[in-house]
C-alpha cells in the first residue's frame, strides 16, 4: 500500500465500450487531502476513468472504493448522496446556458438544500469572490470568455464544499493567464477546503508546477506513477517522450498507414 | 451497418434484418424511456413551476401559430365548402361542414402537426445542445436527476398544452368558416349555427377530438424529448436529432390518427 | 423573463384553451341542449326503424323533447325496441302515436310523438302501444306498383 489514507483505491478495474477495452486492469490510490494528476495522450481513458469514479459507467470488472464504499455496487439514491459530496468540473464549463451565473452557482444549493434565499446569496457570492467573479454574478454564461465560463463552473462545483472534487481537461483552449489563473484556484481550493483532488489533463507544463503526485496512463493502463520529479527523471521512453514533448517516439506520429511509396505509385482505380 | 460489400439478395435480406433489429431495439429503448419519464414525474410534479416554465415554451409560444393557421384553414374550408355544398343547394349545411371537419379531424390533427414542428423540434434541439455541452451530464454529477428535472417537464408541458391548442385550434377554425361563410358569403346565419349544433355532438365529436389531440400530445412529445435525450451530442448529430422529431412525430400522429378514428367514428 | 410573468402567461394560455373547448361545447356543439337535465325512460317497438340513430331527437310538435337513449331487437317478436330518454318537464297521454319520421327528404330520422286525448299519462318505464314505423322508400314504390292504387297506406301494417 502506497498511502496510509485513501480516499479512493482502484483495483484491477476493466472497463470496455461493447467490445472496443478502454481501461485495463488499472490501479490507482487517491491519497486524502491530495492533489493528483492523471496524465497521458488523448483518448487514453482518463475522462472514462472520472465517470467511473462518479458512478456514470459501471466496470465490467474490479474494485472501485471511495471513502471505504464501493461505487459500482451502489443504489441510485446512495449514489446520489455520495454525488452531492462531490464536485466535477467538465472540460468546457457545462455551465446552464439558460440561466444567470449567479443562479449556475446557486444551483447545486438550492436543488440539494433548503436554505433561505439571503443565504444563498451570501453563498453563491462567496464562492463566486473565491474564483474573482463576484462583480460578473448578474451576467449570462454565454457572455462570458472561456477561462471565466470555467471558474464558474469552479465556483459550482465547490458550491457545496465536496470532499472530492475532479476536473477534466480544465485547461484546455485557454490562454496562458486564464491557465495560470485557474491552475492556481485549483490548488488554492483543494487546500482551503482540504478536499481532495484529481486532475486530469495533459498540460504537463501546468500540471507538474501543480500536483503533488501524477499516474501517468497510456492505452488503458497506468504506465508510470510517481511525484513530479520522479516523473520528470523517468526514464520510460514512453513518459518522456509525453513529458518533453517529443514528435516522434514509442507514439508515433503516423497514423497506420501503407507505404508511403506504394500509395504514391497507385493507379486511382476509379472516380 | 451492414457491410456495404455485400450486395445481391443476401445482402438486401441481411441489411433489412438489421434495419428490423434497430427499429425492435429502438423502441425498447423508447418504451424504458417513457417508463422512466412517468417514474420521475411525481418529482417534477412536486415543484410545478418547472412543468408550468414548459408549457409556457411549448403552449403559449405556440399560440400565433396556431391561431393564424386555424382561421386561415376555417376561412378555406368555408369557401371550399360553399363551393361544394351550393351545388347539392345545401349550402346551409356549411356548419356542419366546418365544424365536423376541424373538431374531428384538422383541428387536432394540424394542431399536432404544427406542435411537433414549432414545439417538438425545439424541446429536442435544446435537450440534443444540453447534452452536447454535457449539462445533463453535470446535472447528474450534481446528483440531479436530468430525467425528472430536464426531460419530464418539457414531457408534461407538451402532453398539458396539446389538448388545450387543438381546442383553440377548432374553435378559431369555425369562427373563421363563420367569416368566410356568413359575413362575406351571406349564408344565413342562424342555419348556419343551428344546423351545426344540431349535427355536432359534443361527446362524439369534441370529446374525441380533445382525447386525438392528447393522444398526439403524448405521442410528440415522447418523441421530441426522446430524440433529444437520444441525439447524438455533435451540431450534425443534433440536426438529424430534430429532423427526426419533426419526421417521426408527423407520421406518428397520422397512423395514430387512423387507428383512433377507426375505433371512435366506426359504424355510426 | 420573470417567474411572475410566465405564470401569468401559461395561466392566460390555459383559460383561453378552457374558454375555447368551451365554446366548442356549447356554441358549436349540443352539450346545452343535449344535457336535458331531469330525464324519465319510455320505450316504444317499432317493426322498422330505418336509419334511426341512437342520440337522435324525439319531437312533439317540432320541439325537441328528448333523445334516443338506446336501440335493440325484442329476440321474441323481431320487433325494434327503442329506449328513450324524455325531459322530465313534458308527459304525454297513453294514445299518443310514436312515429318514425323524416326532416325533411334526405334529412335525419327522429321520433316524432302525436299526442292523443287520454286523461292519463305515460309513467316513467312504460312504453307507447300506437307506434307507426319508418317509411321504407323501396316497399313504398313496390307497394304502390302493385296496388296501382292511391289510397294504399304507406305503413307495412
Amino acid at each position: 500500500m502506497l498511502f496510509d489514507d485513501c480516499l479512493i483505491r482502484i483495483d484491477q478495474l476493466d472497463f470496455s465500450y461493447d467490445d472496443r477495452a478502454i481501461l485495463k486492469g488499472v490501479a490507482m490510490e487517491i491519497p486524502r487531502g491530495k492533489l493528483v494528476a492523471i496524465m497521458g495522450n488523448s483518448g487514453c481513458g482518463k475522462t472514462t476513468l472520472l465517470r467511473l469514479i462518479g458512478g456514470q459507467l459501471r466496470p465490467s470488472r474490479g474494485a472501485l472504493l471511495l471513502d471505504g464504499q464501493s461505487v459500482p455496487d451502489m443504489p441510485h439514491a446512495q449514489l446520489y448522496a455520495l454525488r452531492r459530496r462531490m464536485g466535477m468540473l467538465f472540460q468546457f464549463g457545462a455551465l446552464f446556458t439558460d440561466i444567470s451565473v449567479f443562479d449556475n452557482v446557486a444551483y447545486p444549493i438550492r436543488e440539494h438544500t433548503r436554505l433561505s434565499e439571503e443565504m444563498i446569496r451570501d453563498m453563491v457570492l462567496m464562492k463566486l469572490n473565491a474564483v474573482g467573479l463576484r462583480g460578473a454574478h448578474a451576467l449570462m454564461p454565454t457572455e462570458l470568455s472561456g477561462g471565466m465560463a470555467r471558474r464558474v463552473a469552479l465556483a459550482r462545483a465547490i458550491a457545496l464544499d465536496p470532499m472530492l472534487i475532479m476536473y477534466d481537461e480544465p485547461f484546455t483552449g485557454l490562454d496562458p493567464i486564464s491557465m495560470g489563473v485557474i491552475g492556481h484556484l485549483i490548488r488554492r481550493l483543494n487546500d482551503a477546503l482540504g478536499a481532495t483532488t484529481l486532475l486530469v489533463t495533459h498540460d504537463v507544463q501546468e500540471a507538474f508546477g501543480l500536483v503533488d503526485y501524477i499516474y501517468f496512463m497510456s492505452g488503458g493502463e497506468v504506465v508510470a506513477r510517481g511525484t513530479p520529479d520522479e516523473i520528470r527523471a523517468s526514464t520510460d521512453p514512453l513518459v518522456h517522450q509525453f513529458v518533453y514533448g517529443e514528435a516522434d517516439g514509442p507514439l508515433h506520429f503516423h497514423f497506420p498507414a501503407p507505404p508511403f511509396a506504394d500509395e504514391l505509385t497507385r493507379e486511382v482505380s476509379d472516380a | 451497418m451492414p457491410d456495404p460489400s455485400s450486395k445481391g439478395a443476401l445482402g438486401v435480406v441481411a441489411s433489412l434484418g438489421h434495419t428490423v433489429n434497430e427499429i425492435a431495439q429502438r423502441l425498447g429503448f423508447v418504451a424504458r424511456f417513457f417508463a422512466a419519464i412517468l417514474l420521475y414525474s411525481g418529482q417534477s410534479f412536486r415543484r410545478i413551476h418547472l412543468t408550468i416554465r414548459e408549457m409556457y415554451f411549448s403552449g403559449f409560444q405556440s399560440l400565433l401559430i396556431m391561431l393564424v393557421s386555424s382561421l386561415f384553414i376555417g376561412m378555406v374550408l368555408g369557401l371550399q365548402g360553399f363551393e361544394t355544398l351550393q351545388r347539392f343547394g345545401s349550402a346551409d349545411a356549411l356548419g356542419i361542414m366546418v365544424a365536423l371537419s376541424l373538431t374531428r379531424e384538422l383541428g387536432p390533427v394540424v394542431a399536432a402537426l404544427l406542435f411537433a414542428s414549432r414545439a417538438g423540434s425545439s424541446i429536442t434541439a435544446e435537450i440534443g445542445l444540453m447534452k452536447a455541452t454535457e449539462q445533463l451530464m453535470a446535472m447528474d454529477m450534481m446528483a440531479v436527476n436530468p430525467i425528472a428535472r430536464v426531460v419530464a417537464p418539457k414531457f408534461w408541458g407538451g402532453v398539458l398544452s396539446m389538448p388545450l391548442l387543438a381546442s383553440l385550434f377548432s374553435a378559431v377554425g369555425v369562427f373563421g368558416g363563420y367569416l368566410v361563410g356568413v359575413v362575406v358569403i351571406g349564408v344565413d346565419e342562424g342555419a348556419f349555427w343551428s344546423q351545426m349544433q344540431n349535427a355536432v355532438d359534443f361527446r362524439l365529436d369534441i370529446w374525441n377530438g380533445v382525447i386525438k389531440s392528447f393522444v398526439f400530445g403524448i405521442a410528440v412529445s415522447l418523441i421530441a424529448v426522446f430524440e433529444g435525450y437520444d441525439s447524438i451530442p455533435t451540431a450534425e448529430g443534433v440536426s438529424a436529432s430534430i429532423r427526426r422529431t419533426v419526421v417521426n412525430s408527423a407520421l406518428t400522429i397520422l397512423a395514430l390518427d387512423f387507428v383512433l378514428t377507426s375505433f371512435m367514428f366506426r359504424g355510426l | 423573463m420573470s417567474r411572475k410573468l410566465m405564470d401569468i402567461w401559461v395561466g392566460f394560455f390555459v383559460v383561453i384553451g378552457f374558454a375555447a373547448l368551451l365554446f366548442l361545447a356549447l356554441r358549436v356543439g349540443n352539450a346545452a341542449s343535449a344535457n336535458l337535465g331531469e330525464t324519465y325512460t319510455l320505450s316504444a317497438k317499432f317493426d322498422n326503424i330505418g336509419g334511426l340513430k341512437v342520440r337522435g331527437p324525439v319531437k312533439s310538435a317540432g320541439v325537441v323533447v328528448g333523445r334516443i337513449a338506446a336501440i335493440s331487437l325484442d329476440p321474441d317478436a323481431f320487433e325494434a325496441v327503442v329506449t328513450m330518454k324524455l325531459d322530465a318537464r313534458y308527459h304525454f297521454p297513453r294514445d299518443t302515436y310514436a312515429s318514425i319520421l323524416t326532416s325533411g327528404l334526405l334529412g335525419e330520422q327522429y321520433v316524432g310523438l302525436d299526442v292523443g286525448g287520454d286523461e292519463r299519462m305515460l309513467k316513467p318505464g312504460e312504453s307507447f302501444s300506437r307506434t307507426q314505423s319508418a317509411v321504407v322508400l323501396e316497399k313504398l314504390i313496390g307497394q304502390f306498383m302493385l296496388n296501382k292504387a292511391s289510397e294504399g297506406t304507406p305503413s307495412n301494417k
